[in-house]
C-alpha cells in the first residue's frame, strides 16, 4: 500500500484554477503564575484592574524583571517543536500609543528571538502527513483590555492582562487550504498542552491566530498577502481563510490586485474586512530594551528542560501504533488530546491487566465518547473511570456479558453516576447464560412452536437468524449469541 | 545654632556620634537654611515636618545606641527620584501633583541608613538639559556670582537643584543623576564634588527615566570624603533593576585616604578640545602636577573617538528618551488635557506637559529610530558607543588607573545666556563628560580652582569599571592641593 499524499486543494476561479498560500502567528499565553516583566497575577477574570502591579501599570521609574518561568515555557514550547534554542536572544520595544499599552511600547522580540526554526507535522484526512516549517517563536507582553461599555462618554481601562507573557508562534508560508490550517493549529495547540505551556483555550483568549493569505496560480510565485487579525477559533480560521481566497481571486480576476493590508474577520457576517493599508500601518521604531539585558542561558540549562519534557503526540502515536498496535487512525484520535490519551492507557493498564489496546480503543472512541459528547463533556471530564471501562472490557473478554449487555451496563453508569461493572452485572443478573442445557430449552420450545418458520428457514438457512433473535428475546438477552447460533443450526439441521 | 550648615557630612556625623549636637538641632539650621535660600529656587518642594519627624527617629535611634552610617544627616534630592508619599514630578508639567506610592531603592537606601529628607530639589525637566534652565518651576540660580557682578549664573544641569542646595549649604549632600554629565557638569559650576558611579553600581529602581542605558544615580557634595560616605549608602545590588551589578560595594571612605603613589593617571590627547580656554589647559596641567607630586605617574592616553562622543550621545539619549517618556500620555496618571478623541488628548496632554527642550529630544529620538533611519542612526551611534569604550579599556589595559581631563570646558554661564541661543552650544557643555556615559565608567568631578571671574573650575577624574575607589584617592589628592571653595558671600539670604 503506498503511503497516502497530499492532494492539492485547489480553487476554481472564473479564469482558472488557484492556490491558497497560507502563514499563521499564533499567539499563544504562556501558562505561568506571574506576568512575563512583573510579579502581578496571571489569573483569568477578577475584578478590573485587580492584578497591576506598578511595572504593568507603567509607573515613573518602575523596570521590567524577567520571569524566569516564561522563559523555560518558551523553551519547553521550542523543544516541543523541535526547534532551534538560542542562548542569547534579545528584548526590543515596539513603540506605538495605546490607552491598553501602558508604557507607550510593547516589550517584544524583534530581531534575536529565543527560539528560531522548527517544525510541526500535521496529519490530513487522508491519512497523509503534512511537515509545517517554524519561523520563529518569541516572548513578548501582552496588552490591556479597553472597556467601551461602562459609561455614555468614555471607555475605561482594563490592565488586568497587561504584562502578560504571549509565545507568539510564526509558521512558514507552508500551509495550502483551510483545512491544513485548521490542522495546524489543532495540533499546535495539542502540543502546548502536552507541554503545559499553554492552557490552549481560545474563548478565554489564551490563543489567537493572525492568519496571513495569499493566492497564486499553482506553481507560480507567492502573491501579496493580507493579515487577518486577531481570529479567535479554529472554526473561525476556516471561514476566515474560505472568504478571504474567493475575496482575493476575485478582486485579481476582475482585474485588480491585491493591497497589502491588516484585515479583520466578522464572524458574524462570515467576512473579512479592512481594517489598515500598508501606508497606514505603524512605524513601531523597535529598538534593544535598555531596561533588560540580553537573555542568556547556556546549554545545560537547555538540556535539563529537554530531559524533562513528556512525551509529546507525535511520540505517543508512534507508540500507540508500534508497541499497542493499534491502527493509525485510532492512535491519531486518542492522542489528539491529552486528557483523552492518559485515559485510554489508564484503562489499558488498570490492576497491571494486559487487555486488548484495540478492544480499550474502541470503547473509548465509540460509546465512551459518544456519552461524552451528550452531555457536552470531553471524555476523561464525564463520570466514567478507567476503572470503570476496564471493568467493562474485562466482562466481555471473560464471556461474562455480551457486548450488548455492556451498553446496558454503561448506561446504568451513566445514570447512576458510579459503580462498579462487575457488582451491577451480578446485582442485576445480567450475567450471560453460556449454560447450554437453559439454552437448548428455549431452543426447542421456539422450534417446536413454530413448524412453518422451520420449514422455510430450512429452504433458507439465512432465516435461521430469526430463531437466533427469538432465543435471544427469551432469556433476556442474556444468552450467549455464539451458543445460541450454534444450536439452533444444529436442530434445524443446517 | 546656624553655623552647623557650615560642616560637612563627616563633621556632622561625627558631632551626632559625639552628641555635641541632636538631629533635630542639625536638621533646624538646615531647614531655616532652605527657607532662607528661596531666591536660589533649588528646592521645588521642601518637607520640612517630614524633616524633623525624621530627625526627631534619628535622636531616638542614636540616644539608643542604634544610629545607622547617615543617621540624622539632612539630605536634599533630586526630583527624579520617586519618594514615598511626596510629590514627585521631574520637573514637568506631564506629571502634575504626582504623588508616588513607592519610594526609590535609592533613597530608600538613604532613609534606612538614618538620612533624613529635606525635599525635593530641582532639575532641568527629565534631566535634560544642562543649566537647570528647563525645569517647569523655573530656574534655578548658582549661589556663585562672577566677582563684582550680580548677574544671575546657571548652577549647571540637569542636577541643578542639587549643585546649588550643597553649595549653598541647604543640604549636607544631594543625590542627583547622570546620564552625558548631569551630576559631574553642575559639581563642576558650583565648586562641588559630583560622582557619577560606574553603570550599575546604583539602582535606577524608581528613579523617573531620561535614557536607561546610561542614567546612573550619584552624589553631590562638599567634599571628596562626603561623596565617598554618601555613595556606600546608595550603591548596591537590586533584583529590582536588571541593570544593576552584583559587585561588591566597597568602603569608599577608607578609599578617600589611599593616596595615589605609584598609580598612572591618563591624559587623553583628544580632550584638548579646539577653543578651550588657556585657564582650562593651565588648571589641567596643574591639576596633573598634583597628581605627580603626590606620588603618580602622569602619562599621555589616546580615546582617538572622542570627537564622536557627543554625537552618539545625542541619537542615544534621544532614542530611548523617546520611548521611556512615551509613557506620559495623560492616561494614567499625571496631568490630561481632554480632546476630542484618544489621538488629540495625547497630543493636547503631550503639547502642554512637557517643555521645549523635552519635545526637542523626543522628535529627535523618534527620528533616529524611525524605519529608514535607524541603521543611519542608532545602529551607527551604538558602533560609536562601541569604540569609545574600547578606547577606555585599551587604556586601562596598558596600565592607566585612571583618566584626567578638565569637567567642562568652560566655567558657568549666565542664566538664560545658551537658552535661547542654538541647542548645540548648550550641548557642547558636556563634551568631556559624556564619553565617560557612553562607556558605562565611573567618574567624579572635583573642584580645582576659580577661572579669571571667580568662579568655580572642576577636574573630572575617569575610572575602570567598579573602581571609584581611585577616584576617591585620587580626588582627595586634587581636592587637598586645590583647597575648598565656597561663595564668598550669602547673599540670597
Amino acid at each position: 500500500m503506498n503511503a497516502p499524499v497530499r492532494m492539492p486543494k485547489l480553487i476554481k476561479g472564473a479564469t482558472g484554477d488557484w492556490e491558497v498560500v497560507i502563514g499563521m502567528e499564533v499567539h499563544a499565553q504562556v501558562s505561568s503564575n506571574a506576568k512575563l516583566f512583573s510579579g502581578a497575577s496571571t489569573e483569568f477574570g477578577g475584578d478590573p484592574n485587580d492584578h497591576v502591579s506598578l511595572v504593568d501599570a507603567a509607573m515613573p521609574g518602575m523596570l521590567p524583571v524577567i520571569n524566569e518561568e516564561c522563559v523555560r515555557q518558551a523553551v519547553r514550547t521550542g523543544l516541543g517543536l523541535k526547534a532551534q534554542i538560542n542562548l542569547r536572544s534579545v528584548f526590543d520595544r515596539k513603540n506605538y500609543f495605546y490607552p491598553d499599552l501602558p508604557q507607550g511600547y510593547q516589550i517584544s522580540q524583534f530581531k534575536d528571538p529565543i527560539v528560531g526554526e522548527g517544525v510541526l507535522t500535521i496529519d490530513l484526512e487522508n491519512g497523509a502527513q503534512v511537515a509545517v516549517g517554524i519561523e520563529r517563536l518569541h516572548l513578548e507582553q501582552d496588552a490591556g483590555k479597553l472597556l467601551h461599555d461602562q459609561h455614555p462618554a468614555m471607555s475605561f481601562v482594563d490592565l488586568n492582562r497587561s504584562g502578560v507573557a504571549l509565545m507568539e508562534i510564526v509558521s512558514k508560508p507552508d500551509l495550502r487550504s483551510s483545512e491544513e490550517a485548521k490542522a495546524y493549529v489543532t495540533k499546535l495547540r495539542s502540543i502546548l498542552r502536552y507541554l503545559g505551556t499553554c492552557d490552549g483555550d481560545m474563548e478565554k483568549g489564551s490563543l489567537r491566530a493572525d492568519v496571513n493569505v495569499s493566492v497564486r496560480r499553482p506553481g507560480e510565485g507567492l502573491g501579496t498577502r493580507c493579515e487577518i487579525k486577531n481570529v479567535n477559533s479554529i472554526r473561525f480560521i476556516g471561514q476566515a481563510i474560505e472568504y478571504e481566497a474567493r475575496r482575493q481571486i476575485g478582486v485579481i480576476e476582475d482585474g485588480g490586485v491585491i493591497d497589502q493590508e491588516t484585515r479583520l474577520f466578522d464572524p458574524g457576517k462570515g467576512e473579512t474586512r479592512s481594517m489598515r493599508s500598508k501606508e497606514e500601518a505603524h512605524d513601531y521604531r523597535y529598538f534593544p530594551d535598555p531596561d533588560l539585558l540580553p537573555l542568556e542561558f547556556d546549554q545545560p540549562f537547555v538540556d535539563g528542560l529537554a530531559a524533562h519534557l513528556p512525551e509529546l503526540p507525535d511520540e505517543k502515536k508512534a507508540r500507540f501504533i508500534n508497541a499497542l498496535g493499534l491502527p493509525a487512525y485510532d492512535a491519531g484520535l486518542l492522542v489528539a488530546d491529552k486528557d483523552t490519551a492518559d485515559y485510554f492507557e489508564a484503562a489499558l493498564n488498570v490492576g497491571g491487566a494486559k487487555r486488548d489496546a484495540k478492544a480499550v480503543a474502541n470503547w473509548i472512541m465509540g460509546d465512551i465518547s459518544a456519552y461524552a459528547n451528550s452531555v457536552g463533556k470531553a471524555v476523561s471530564q464525564t463520570f466514567i473511570t478507567p476503572e470503570q471501562v476496564a471493568g467493562i472490557v474485562d466482562l466481555i473478554g471473560e464471556g461474562v456479558i455480551s457486548g450488548k449487555i455492556a451498553k446496558d451496563v454503561l448506561a446504568i453508569m451513566t445514570e447512576e453516576q458510579g459503580g462498579d461493572p462487575r457488582a451491577i452485572v451480578e446485582a442485576r443478573g445480567m450475567k450471560q447464560v453460556t449454560d447450554t442445557g437453559a439454552i437448548e430449552k428455549a431452543v426447542d420450545e421456539i422450534i417446536a412452536a413454530n413448524p412453518d418458520k422451520v420449514a422455510q428457514a430450512q429452504a433458507k438457512p439465512t432465516l435461521a437468524g430469526w430463531f437466533v433473535g427469538q432465543v435471544m428475546k427469551a432469556t433476556g438477552g442474556k444468552a450467549n449469541p455464539q451458543a445460541v447460533n450454534d444450536l439452533v443450526k444444529a436442530r434445524l439441521g443446517l | 545654632m546656624s553655623d552647623l550648615t557650615d560642616l560637612t557630612l563627616a563633621e556632622a556625623r561625627d558631632g551626632l556620634r559625639a552628641k555635641q549636637f541632636s538631629a533635630v538641632e542639625l536638621t533646624s539650621a538646615h531647614v531655616q537654611a532652605v527657607e532662607q535660600a528661596r531666591a536660589l529656587n533649588a528646592y521645588v518642594l521642601e518637607t520640612p515636618e517630614k524633616a524633623l519627624a525624621m530627625a526627631a527617629a534619628s535622636d531616638v535611634r542614636i540616644a539608643a545606641g542604634e544610629a545607622g552610617p547617615l543617621e540624622g544627616l539632612p539630605l536634599g534630592v533630586k526630583d527624579l527620584f520617586c519618594t514615598e508619599g511626596v510629590r514627585t514630578t521631574a520637573c514637568s508639567r506631564i506629571l502634575g501633583e504626582f504623588i508616588p506610592g513607592y519610594e526609590s531603592t535609592v533613597t530608600a537606601r538613604l532613609w534606612a541608613d538614618g538620612a533624613v529628607m529635606l525635599g525635593k530639589l530641582s532639575n532641568d525637566e527629565f534631566a535634560m538639559g544642562s543649566s537647570n534652565e528647563t525645569s517647569c518651576f523655573g530656574p534655578v540660580t548658582s549661589p556663585w556670582r562672577r566677582d563684582g557682578s550680580d548677574a544671575a549664573i546657571v548652577p549647571g544641569g540637569s542636577s541643578g537643584g542639587s549643585s546649588a542646595a550643597v553649595a549653598a549649604k541647604l543640604c549636607l549632600a544631594a543625590t542627583a543623576t547622570d546620564t552625558g554629565g548631569s551630576i559631574r557638569q553642575p559639581a563642576a559650576y558650583t565648586g562641588t564634588v559630583g560622582v557619577k558611579p560606574t553603570y550599575g553600581r546604583c539602582s535606577r529602581w524608581g528613579i523617573i527615566a531620561y535614557a536607561s542605558s546610561l542614567d546612573q544615580a550619584g552624589p553631590i557634595a562638599r567634599t571628596v570624603q562626603d561623596a565617598a560616605i554618601m555613595l556606600k549608602s546608595m550603591a548596591g545590588l537590586d533584583l529590582k533593576d536588571t541593570t544593576s551589578f552584583d559587585a561588591l560595594v566597597p568602603d569608599f571612605e577608607a578609599a578617600v585616604k589611599r593616596g595615589v603613589k605609584g598609580l598612572t593617571i591618563g591624559i587623553p590627547k583628544e580632550y584638548r578640545a579646539p577653543g578651550m580656554s588657556a585657564e582650562i589647559d593651565a588648571l589641567w596641567e596643574r591639576g596633573a602636577q598634583w597628581l605627580r607630586d603626590a606620588g603618580a605617574n602622569v602619562v599621555e592616553v589616546s580615546l582617538p573617538h572622542t570627537q564622536y562622543a557627543l554625537a552618539a550621545y545625542y541619537i542615544i539619549a534621544p532614542a530611548e528618551a523617546s520611548s521611556n517618556l512615551a509613557r506620559y500620555d495623560g492616561v494614567r496618571y499625571g496631568a490630561r488635557v481632554e480632546g476630542r478623541d484618544i489621538a488629540s488628548m495625547y497630543e493636547n496632554t503631550r503639547a502642554a506637559g512637557f517643555g521645549r527642550e523635552v519635545k526637542r529630544r523626543i522628535m529627535t529620538g523618534t527620528y533616529v529610530l524611525s524605519a529608514g533611519y535607524y541603521d543611519a542612526y542608532y545602529v551607527r551611534a551604538q558602533k560609536v558607543r562601541a569604540l569609545i569604550k574600547r578606547d577606555f579599556d585599551a587604556a586601562f589595559a596598558n596600565g592607566v588607573d585612571a583618566i584626567l581631563t578638565p569637567t567642562t570646558p568652560s566655567a558657568a554661564f549666565g542664566l538664560g545666556e545658551k537658552i535661547e541661543a542654538d541647542p548645540v552650544e548648550m550641548y557642547l557643555s558636556d563634551i568631556f563628560t559624556v564619553t565617560v556615559n557612553l562607556a558605562g565608567l565611573p567618574g567624579i568631578s572635583v573642584p580645582a580652582g576659580l577661572d579669571g571671574q571667580g568662579l568655580p573650575l572642576g577636574l573630572q577624574l575617569i575610572g575602570k569599571p567598579f573602581d571609584e575607589e581611585t577616584l576617591f584617592a585620587a580626588g582627595q589628592v586634587i581636592e587637598q592641593a586645590a583647597g575648598r571653595f565656597a561663595p564668598a558671600a550669602s547673599w540670597w539670604r
